[in-house]
């Protein structure tokens, strides 16, 4: 049993391996397919990429106290605009190794409950939290499960919607679900501009509704979870525009564009009262949702 | 070179763990042996020869909760719209308009003030038959409602959930109904009103991983399928061979998920335990401390006097000094 990253996973990288060549190979049918390769691509930077060029002095904490360390979060302080930030982001990993040791950037409880604890630490040292998502989603395994993944996850919640700091969250390549919403609700919610967010992957959908999973570019586009789709729902604040031919291309100028946003954003939500900041925050959420009245 | 390696999750399937469709026959689906649907009724759906819990439709678990003629209903006036336009091999109005027909519901979610043993509560019930029970906008707006109503009432909120996690028709407005409903139950730890949540089978996905596990108490019934991700999703992408029983509310019990696990027929009452030792303290207590409150130890020495003035002291917030934020409301 992989209670491990990465033990035992060697089969099923193959044929991954297997099916995501032949899927490259196929020309993608539209537009939002092509954001979900883009935001999945393999030299995308990633939290790590953004905190090396962002943050030079970020130093990474540790462990949620009371089980382990997820390598799939990291976690840590650094300056930003003369004041201290907590930074908090999925790593999925670039090669192979480092991706099987962050277990493809899939949290488990543990993982979570660091999230909450830097996120409380922040809240007692009035430092803004900014969070950089990036995650297929949380880790379905039996030990995540027998950690209580679902509990983790709603914990997360809870002390992000209770934050009385500033938080800002970015959604840098894949925002997979509840395990990327985990660390997104917050002030303002931005996404690069081939970044995806969705309830569900494309491939999962489609191996519901078509009954077939080869059909996740059309279950992608009917998602609508790119960033423009995102702003027209109202879910994102602003989208970040990507180097020519995406963000792998420069992860210095795309650091760069993030970083200006995120310092913008802080200094916009110091200069609104924390209980104002919380009640706008609340109101956002409340919002949420499309129905009609009879 | 690095090689490019994602793990594809396949998905929830809200198909994969039904309840399995009322015993509507004569036999029990969980042991074969004879039930005739008015004994299976009787017995609150429960088997009486294995004691399997088949699942209850949200009318009936109203009936069997509350008492007669103290329903009124919350959010009932709201229906489901289509904000994606989605469509995958069927559009998914058509699919709301079945499952409506189905079900006689207007949604996966009832909510009402009601008495339930004379005790004034803000009930919620989800019904799994209607699209797996998932959570789409509406079921979190009288979610939300149902707090709202229950935090400006002063009455303690259960919610029976049964679901099968997002409706993914609707998208990223679906995952956002698991910030909604957690950030609205924030109005209830303001009143300092209890919520109870009773899992029943199966409860997966987005729903338990919101309000669900949030609740002050986390009851389930016997032999629930309470999972994050589902079996078949695990199994999948890990290649693990899943324990006997995995994700069961036993299960789930034995590893600190839950604060009990409640036999259907002895449900009403111990819900009625609960919520009253809840009130209790709440009944009892003096005002709630707040953070602003001087408070001054008595007797002491020197030195606990000068830690509880070390403490006032650090209620100044540090944002204070560092000039990020004007003021602060606990400084006047
Ligand atoms: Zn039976």
């Amino acid at each position: 049993m992989p209670s491990f990253p990465g033990v035992g996973y060697e089969e099923e990288i193959r044929k991954i391996q297997e099916s995501l060549e032949a899927l490259r190979e196929r020309e993608p049918s539209d537009a939002a397919w092509k954001t979900v390769q883009l935001a999945r691509h393999k030299d995308r930077p990633q939290a790590l990429d953004y905190i090396k060029h962002t943050f030079p002095d970020f130093l990474e904490l540790h462990g949620d106290r009371l089980r382990g360390d997820d390598p799939a979060i990291v976690g840590g302080m650094a300056t930003m605009d003369g004041g201290t930030v907590m930074v908090i982001g999925h790593q999925k990993g670039h090669d192979l190794r480092e991706r099987q040791q962050r277990n493809f950037g899939m949290p488990r409880p543990e993982g979570y409950r660091k999230v909450q604890r830097l996120a409380r630490l922040a809240e007692r040292f009035s430092m803004p939290v900014v969070t950089l998502v990036d995650t297929p989603g949380a880790f379905p395994g039996v030990d995540a499960e027998e950690g209580g993944q679902a509990g983790a996850i709603a914990t997360s919640l809870r002390v992000f919607a209770e934050l009385t700091v500033p938080t800002i969250a970015v959604v840098i390549g894949e925002g997979g679900s509840g395990g990327a919403l985990a660390l997104a609700l917050c002030d303002r919610v931005f996404m690069l501009e081939n970044a995806i967010y969705s309830v569900i992957t494309p491939e999962g959908c489609a191996a519901i509704l078509w009954r077939d999973s080869a059909e996740a570019s059309q279950a992608a586009d009917a998602l609508c979870l790119t960033a423009i789709d995102l702003i027209r729902l109202g879910i994102v604040d602003s989208v970040i525009p990507e180097p020519r031919k995406g963000a792998h291309k420069s992860h210095r100028a795309t650091a760069k564009v993030v970083a200006r946003q995120i310092e913008a954003a802080l200094r916009e939500l110091q200069s609104i009262h924390p209980l104002q900041r919380v009640a706008e925050r609340r109101q956002k959420y409340l919002q949420m949702g499309s129905f009609t009245t009879v | 070179m690095t090689k490019y390696v994602t793990v594809h999750i396949t998905p929830k399937e809200p198909s994969e763990a039904p309840p399995s469709a009322p015993a509507s026959g004569e036999v029990c689906k969980a042991c074969g042996k004879d039930l005739p649907r008015a004994t299976l009724v009787a017995a609150l759906h429960v088997c009486p020869h294995c004691d399997h819990h088949h699942p209850v439709t949200g009318p009936e678990r109203v009936a069997q909760l509350v008492d007669e003629g103290s329903w009124e209903s919350i959010g009932d006036q709201l229906r489901p719209a289509d904000p994606l336009e989605f469509f995958d091999t069927r559009s998914y109005v058509e699919r709301l308009a079945e499952a409506q027909s189905e079900t006689g519901m207007s949604e996966a979610f009832l909510g009402g003030l009601c008495r339930i043993s004379g005790r004034p509560v803000a009930l919620g019930v989800m019904d799994f038959r209607f699209l797996g029970g998932s959570m789409g906008s509406v079921v979190g707006e009288r979610f939300v409602r149902l707090v709202a109503a229950a935090a400006g009432a002063s009455v303690p909120l259960v919610v029976v959930v049964s679901s099968g996690g997002a409706r993914m028709q609707e998208g990223i407005l679906s995952l956002m109904q698991m910030a909604k409903t957690v950030v609205a139950l924030d109005s209830l730890t303001a009143v300092r009103m209890p919520f109870v949540s009773v899992l029943t089978h199966p409860t997966t996905g987005g729903v338990l991983a919101s309000f669900a596990t949030l609740a002050d108490v986390v009851v389930a019934e016997p032999g629930a399928l309470l999972c994050f991700a589902g079996p078949r999703v695990i199994e999948q992408t890990t290649r693990e061979k899943l324990p006997e029983g995995f994700g069961r509310s036993e299960a789930n019990f034995a590893n600190g998920q839950l604060d009990l696990v409640i036999h259907r027929r002895d449900l009403k009452e111990r819900l009625d335990r609960v919520l009253s030792l809840l009130e209790g303290g709440v009944r009892c207590s003096v005002e709630p401390a707040r953070q602003d409150q001087e408070v001054v130890p008595r007797g002491g020495n020197p030195l606990t006097q000068a830690f509880a003035r070390v403490k006032k002291f650090a209620l100044v917030p540090w944002r204070r000094l560092r000039g990020r934020d004007t003021e602060d409301p606990r400084e006047p």
